[in-house]
């Protein structure tokens, strides 16, 4: 089964996304921060990551420039699932190699459709 | 609603749209038809009944029918389709059409535009190596006011996040306030206009393409039928058509045959073509493009 880290500093955001991540197949890990995140996955690398944007200690787009710089950190999916919803937040995310983008709120179709188009799962 | 109403929208809706409405789904009438009541400035929707009993509002009736036809779309709808667009049908087309260097497709059901708008992207995108070719894409629906905000092509944040990969929302739109547009270039690629799915179809000229996708499913048999032998007019003797997920030619009309393996797509019957069995040099399937693999 594909492992899922979900990092957000929401408790309430990672319970919903844990539902639907959980419905879609994936065993769910969560993070709080991007430090915590980090921590995670120098121990085990996910198969995917749903990443928020504005946390504490470290931030989701710190956090994605370090884990990209990791040595097995090319292979996870990376998610990006924040309420940054313009143009140049997405391109710095893109550009960083975040593989998608969601803009908050979420919902199950959303969260289906964008990890069917990056081949997280299948249609 | 009561029975006798119910008849008469219900013959109504069938008639100028096809639309089959059975008893179970009257409330959907209710809800739907009571904000066209109030539009009207009828002050309830039995006053609306009454007068289109009596004298029909040519204009009410098309409120009327518009109202009840469902729009669900989203920008690459099942995906399939477009895979199969893009690596199958495209480089297919490449070679057959090598000498005309021109391909018409229509999207005969495009509601609020999505799917004409996904195969424009795609094209867009390949763009250097479609040099020298001419895409027309031609996008109809019935209703005026869907094509209205079709023709838009404006999206909302939700709307751009169900199927849409994020590489095409940085390259084709621009962020407006709350909202997303798409650009131009894109858009110029897209000709709507309206066409009821009922009529003649001789005046759209012939297309290379036709995605017919989920509107047979709101039709009985026989406007299936229909529709499909009158499409089969309008498509060239190798060109393809394309279902929704849920519709099959299968038990409905044998003007079409689906693709083994190519869930969707059909192609003419080739048992009812004039010059069958199908040309082996000059493409067809034999070009190696359809084997099963
Ligand atoms: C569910 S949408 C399908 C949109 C798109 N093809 C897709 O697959 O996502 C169905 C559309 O068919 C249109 N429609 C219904 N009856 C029609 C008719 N008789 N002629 C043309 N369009 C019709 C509706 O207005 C609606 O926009």
């Amino acid at each position: 089964m594909s492992v899922c880290l979900v990092v957000d500093d929401s408790r309430v955001v990672r319970k919903v996304a844990r539902r639907i991540l959980e419905e879609l197949g994936f065993v769910c890990e969560e993070a709080e921060d991007g430090q915590l995140a980090y921590e995670f996955c120098s121990k085990n690398m996910p198969d995917a990551i749903l990443l928020d944007w504005n946390m504490p200690v470290m931030s989701g787009i710190e956090f994605l420039e370090k884990l990209r710089s990791m040595p097995s950190g090319q292979s996870p999916k990376v998610v990006f699932c924040t309420t940054e919803n313009d143009m140049a937040h997405i391109q710095r995310a893109i550009t960083a190699g975040a593989n998608e983008y969601i803009m908050k709120p979420f919902d199950t179709e959303i969260i289906k459709s964008k990890f069917i188009q990056i081949g997280l799962i299948e249609d | 609603m009561k029975v006798a109403d119910f008849e008469l929208y219900k013959s109504l809706l069938y008639d100028k749209s096809g639309l089959v409405i059975t008893p179970d789904k009257s409330y959907l009438l209710d809800s739907r038809l009571t904000p066209i009541a109030k539009k009207w400035n009828y002050p309830t929707l039995d006053m609306m009944t009454l007068q289109l009993r009596a004298i029909p509002d040519p204009k009410l009736v098309k409120d009327i029918v518009e109202a009840m036809t469902t729009n669900e779309t989203s920008f690459f709808r099942d995906t399939k389709p477009f895979t199969l667009f893009q690596e199958t049908i495209l480089p297919h087309m490449i070679q057959t059409r090598a000498n005309k260097k021109s391909v018409r497709i229509w999207c005969a059901a495009c509601s609020s535009g999505q799917e004409p708008y996904s195969l424009a992207m795609i094209l867009k995108d390949k763009e250097a190596q479609l040099k020298g070719w001419r895409f027309e894409i031609v996008a109809t629906d019935l209703s005026e006011e869907i094509l209205a905000q079709a023709k838009k092509g404006i999206y909302s944040q939700f709307e751009v996040q169900r199927g849409l990969p994020i590489q095409y929302l940085m390259k084709h739109f621009t962020q407006v306030g709350e909202t997303w547009a798409l650009k131009d270039d894109i858009k110029s690629m897209i000709k709507f206009s309206t066409f009821n799915l009922l009529e003649d179809m001789s005046r759209m000229g012939t297309f290379d393409i036709i995605f017919c996708r989920n509107v047979l499913i709101y039709f009985d048999e026989k406007t299936k039928g229909g529709i499909l032998a009158r499409m089969d007019k309008q498509l060239t003797s190798d060109g393809f058509l394309l279902l929704g997920g849920a519709e099959t030619v299968l038990g409905i009309t044998d003007k079409f045959v689906p693709m083994p393996d190519k869930r969707g797509l059909y192609i003419k019957n080739p048992a009812l073509q004039p010059s069958a069995p199908p040309p082996t040099s000059s493409g067809g399937f034999t070009s190696g493009l359809f084997k099963r693999t």
